[in-house]
Order: C-alpha cells, then sequence, then structure tokens
C-alpha cells in the first residue's frame, strides 16, 4: 500500500546519498584495488598498467602461502574456540535468566563491540607480559612464569577480545529464538539433558550459530592488531603482510594481490558456511 | 531438582567469567592509568595522576583530540543522513534492484578494515585526495553508515504504513510528512545513530592509519605510541577514550531500548 508504481523524484531523493556515497567510496576504491594489482612500481611511484607482474611475485613465493595457510588456520582455530567458549554463556543467557537480564547482559555486550579495539590490546600486552599481572598472580601459587605473549596464545587472547562479545550476543538471539515446548518434548521423552543441547538445541539454532561463527571468522580473519602486539608478529599473517608491504614498501599493488586473495577467501567461507547453514533445516 | 541448581549456579559462573574476561581490559586499563609502575603488576603501585598529565601535556595529543572530534562528528553527520535515506527508502520502497541496493548499503562492515583501508588509499591517492583529515571523514562515512541505517531502520519497523498515508489525505506533501511525521518519530533513532556512528568513528585506527598522512587521529597516535614500547600513557589517553565512546554507545542504547519497551508494555 505505501509502495508507490512509479519512482517519482522524491523516491529517487531518498535512493541517491547511499547509492552515490557507498558507490563513489566504498565499490570504487574496491574496484581500484582490482586494477591496482595488475599496476606497476618504478622508483616508488606506481604507474598504471595491465602487468601480471605482482600477482607471479606473491603467488609464487611460498613465503604468501606460509602466511596464507597461517592466517587460515588461526582464523578457524578462533572461530571454533570463540563459539565453543561462547556456547554455555549464551546457553545460559538464553534460557536460564529472565527476560530483562538478558537485555542488561546484551546491553553490556555491545559497549565493548564499540569501543577502542587498540586500548584493549594494550592492556592485555600488559597484563599477559612476563611480569604483567597473571604471572605474578601465577607465581604466588608457585607456577610460571609463562610466556604468553609473542605466542600464539596471546594472538588468540586478541582473537577472543575481538569476537567473543559478538559471539555470544548473536549466539544469544539465535538460542532464545528456539521454541521451548521442543526442548520439553525431548526432556519429558527422556532424553538426557546435554544429549538435548547437541540433537534438539543445536540443530534448531543452527543458522544463527553459524552466522555467528562467520562473523568471528570475518573479524580474525582480517585482523592485525592482534597478531601484531599480541603474537609478536612472526611469522606474519596476511593482514600484516598487507601493512608490511603498503607501509613500509609503498608495494601497494603487491598488498592489493594478498588483499584480492583475501576477500575471495572470505567470500568463499562466508558462502559455504552460510549454505550450510541454511540447508535442510530440521 | 538439586542437579538443576547446581547447573544452573555453575553456568551463571561461566558467564560471569566470560564477561570478566570481555570487561577485564577496559577495566585493567582504568585501574593501570592510575597506577605509579610503569610495568604494573600485582601488587600495584601507588595511585598518581601522572600519566594523566603527561599525556594531557602533549600538544600532540590535543592536536589528534580535536582531529577525532571534528572527523568524528562530520562523520557522523553524514552516515546518519546516508542511513536515513537507506533505511527510509527500505522501509517505503519496493523496487527493481532491492537487493541490490541493500546489499551496498550493509555490506561494508564485512570486509576487513585493513582490505579497505589499503583500497581507500590507492583510490583517494588517485585524485590527490589523501593524507588529509577529509580522507578520513569520507572513509568513516562509509563504514559508518549501515550502522546509522540499521539502527533506524529498526525504529522505522514500529512506525504505523498508514501514518504517511493519512498525513497526505489530510493534504501534507510527502515532503512536509517527512518533516512532520517520519522524522520527528525517527528522532529517537537518529540520536542514536548520530552517537553509535561517532563512537565507531572515534575508535577506528587501520582506515585512519593508512588514509591521514600527517593528520592523526587519537587511535592512530595510541598505534604510533603502541609500536613503540610499553608506556603508561596509553592507558591515560585510552580510559579518557573508553569514557567518550561508552558514554555514546550507551546513550544510543538507552534511546534504542527505550522506545522499544514501550510497545510491549502498551
Amino acid at each position: 500500500m505505501t509502495a508507490r508504481a512509479k519512482p517519482d523524484l522524491y523516491a529517487i531523493a531518498w535512493r541517491l546519498p547511499m547509492i552515490i556515497w557507498q558507490g563513489l567510496f566504498f565499490v570504487g576504491p574496491l574496484a581500484f584495488m582490482v586494477a591496482m594489482s595488475f599496476f606497476l612500481v618504478k622508483n616508488y611511484r606506481m604507474q598504471p598498467a595491465f602487468q601480471f607482474q605482482n600477482w607471479e611475485r606473491v603467488l609464487s613465493r611460498g613465503f604468501f602461502w606460509d602466511a596464507y595457510f597461517l592466517t587460515l588456520w588461526i582464523a578457524l582455530l578462533a572461530t571454533v574456540v570463540a563459539s565453543a567458549v561462547a556456547f554455555p554463556a549464551s546457553y545460559f543467557l538464553a534460557f536460564k535468566v529472565k527476560d530483562n537480564v538478558r537485555r542488561w547482559a546484551v546491553f553490556f555486550l555491545i559497549i565493548p563491540f564499540f569501543t577502542s579495539y587498540l586500548v584493549r590490546i594494550f592492556a592485555w600486552q600488559v597484563i599477559l607480559a612476563q611480569q604483567g599481572v597473571i604471572n605474578a598472580g601465577l607465581s604466588f601459587l608457585g607456577l610460571g612464569p609463562w610466556q604468553m605473549l609473542n605466542t600464539k596464545f596471546g594472538t588468540m587472547v586478541g582473537y577472543l577480545t575481538l569476537c567473543l562479545p559478538l559471539a555470544v550476543i548473536l549466539q544469544t538471539f539465535a538460542l532464545a529464538n528456539i521454541d521451548r515446548r521442543l526442548i520439553e518434548a525431548a526432556h519429558n521423552l527422556g532424553c538426557g539433558r546435554l544429549r538435548t543441547v547437541f540433537t534438539v538445541v543445536v540443530p534448531l539454532a543452527k543458522t544463527g550459530l553459524v552466522v555467528a561463527a562467520v562473523f568471528c571468522f570475518i573479524l580474525s580473519f582480517g585482523d592485525f592488531v592482534a597478531p601484531y602486539y599480541l603474537g609478536g608478529s612472526t611469522p606474519p599473517t596476511l593482514s600484516i603482510m598487507i601493512v608490511d608491504t603498503s607501509k613500509s614498501g609503498q608495494q601497494w599493488p603487491r598488498a592489493a594481490v594478498v588483499a584480492i586473495m583475501m576477500i575471495v577467501t572470505l567470500l568463499a567461507v562466508a558462502v559455504s558456511a552460510i549454505g550450510y547453514a541454511y540447508r535442510k533445516r530440521t | 531438582m538439586r542437579n538443576d541448581t547446581l547447573l544452573r549456579w555453575l553456568l551463571a559462573l561461566y558467564t560471569a567469567l566470560v564477561f570478566v574476561f570481555v570487561f577485564a581490559p577496559i577495566a585493567a586499563s582504568l585501574v593501570f592509568s592510575f597506577n605509579s609502575d610503569r610495568f604494573p603488576t600485582i601488587p600495584l603501585g601507588h595511585f598518581t595522576t601522572d600519566w594523566y598529565v603527561k599525556a594531557f601535556s602533549n600538544p600532540e595529543v590535543w592536536d589528534a583530540a580535536r582531529r577525532s572530534l571534528i572527523v568524528s562528528s562530520v562523520a557522523a553527520v553524514l552516515a546518519t543522513i546516508i542511513g536515513f535515506s537507506a533505511a527510509y527508502t527500505d522501509y517505503r520502497y519496493d523496487f527493481f534492484g532491492k537487493k541490490a541496493f541493500l546489499v551496498l548499503a550493509l555490506l561494508p562492515p564485512t570486509i576487513p578494515l585493513i582490505i579497505f583501508a589499503l583500497a581507500t588509499l590507492g583510490w583517494l591517492s588517485m585524485f590527490n585526495a589523501s593524507g588529509m583529515t577529509v580522507s578520513i571523514i569520507i572513509a568513516h562515512t562509509v563504514l559508518c553508515a549501515p550502522f546509522a541505517m540499521a539502527v533506524i531502520r529498526l525504529r522505522l519497523n514500529q512506525m504505523d504504513p498508514n501514518l504517511e498515508p493519512a498525513a497526505w489525505n489530510l493534504g501534507a506533501s510527502e515532503w512536509v510528512t517527512m518533516k512532520t511525521v517520519v522524522i520527528p518519530f525517527t528522532l529517537p533513532s537518529i540520536i542514536a545513530s548520530l552517537c553509535l556512528t561517532a563512537a565507531v568513528s572515534f575508535d577506528e585506527f587501520a582506515v585512519a592509519w593508512f588514509v591521514s598522512g600527517l593528520n592523526k587521529t587519537v587511535p592512530v597516535v595510541i598505534l604510533e605510541i603502541l609500536t613503540g614500547n610499553i608506556d603508561p600513557q596509553v592507558n591515560a589517553i585510552g580510559t579518557a577514550v573508553f569514557l567518550v565512546s561508552i558514554t555514546l554507545v550507551v546513550i544510543a542504547q538507552v534511546l534504542i531500548m527505550g522506545r522499544m519497551k514501550k510497545p510491549e508494555s502498551a
């Protein structure tokens, strides 16, 4: 009823701001980046060209593929860890508390998502340091010191800082939307508690759980701060590689190749995961 | 039954631990910012405001703070205008290519910032438009617009679809209806969107770092201090930054949630 058959001036006026701005400054840059990957760099200046040099150079290096599989591996690991760590908390918030408690919990979990990630990472740097709070605590117990900074563990702490709040929020929504009568039915039919979780609850919330996981993957796959400042930057991830090649070497075209490989990978993972999430829901 | 209570408590404890993990860095930053030790550990050193004095007597920090304020407020206004028009279009119209329109509107947050930063740097350099404060504003508007759209769209959901036609029937033109009906109705979400997008822009560092050149914003200054060494100044600056963004986010949420609850109780 509200929709009109013919677009008029008024309708077009409301459509244009988004199309123009995101076209010029979102689609434009990304399309240009694809073109840029074929450009040449001479004397630290980029020159328009259509050469496959950058592609050959990047893709023929073992160095790149090491970074590629490392990034893929730790991002997947972070996705699994974040999803698993978040799940019991989401389960609690979805099923075991009153509505207003859940609302407050989500309220608080949204806050870190919009606050400085950089400062939080710095705080972790201090907490996890060799003489930091955690190692001091451990030494009271006669343990440690443990090396936590500049390890994969440090990187993972950073990724969790980034992903966990969002994972809990999305999972909580997914679980809270389940029809509770189905869970009661499972209990009434004698299904054990843990078994109900894995055979009833998880399949019913599959779509939402997968969406949460996809967001964790996207966030950790693209993050350069956690692997750099908590993981010690060596060996580099793809995101660190982009920073290094574009910032120090002025090699924007080569960085563009790495970036395009990342986008293709993200698309492939996201599309197959979402496809899996929507496939024959039961 | 006793088993149930035990399980409930275990889950509650676990959830509390997750919250501790999420808020530990924010709390730590606050505590360390008033702590005298350069390398904080337990037991803590004595109370001091030295780091604040040091950070706030640094002209570079003030310069960056001023720039961050300008960037985030301009980007918030632009993003909210764009987000509003996209949300309204989605609310009111159905047209050929609407799916593509929505994808374009909501895609930016799914692209890793570092990639968008590189792409924007290349693109703006083509037009000699990188390395300026305006460059940061342009890029931040792109990143913020989807959040603005989501917040305002949520509010439009609660608007009776007959409200606009009613105003037209009474003789108001579409533009007048927009001004006197739609905008007043969505005003809380518009303010919420301004706060939320300002917070996003205020904390964004990757894109700002790439395109800003010498015009640093606060997060870029923090990033550069971090690259140097452990310097507790960051805690002082960080606590101030947290205060700003948490205030903005909380205002936004109160505005969004306050309006969400009303229809339920009515």
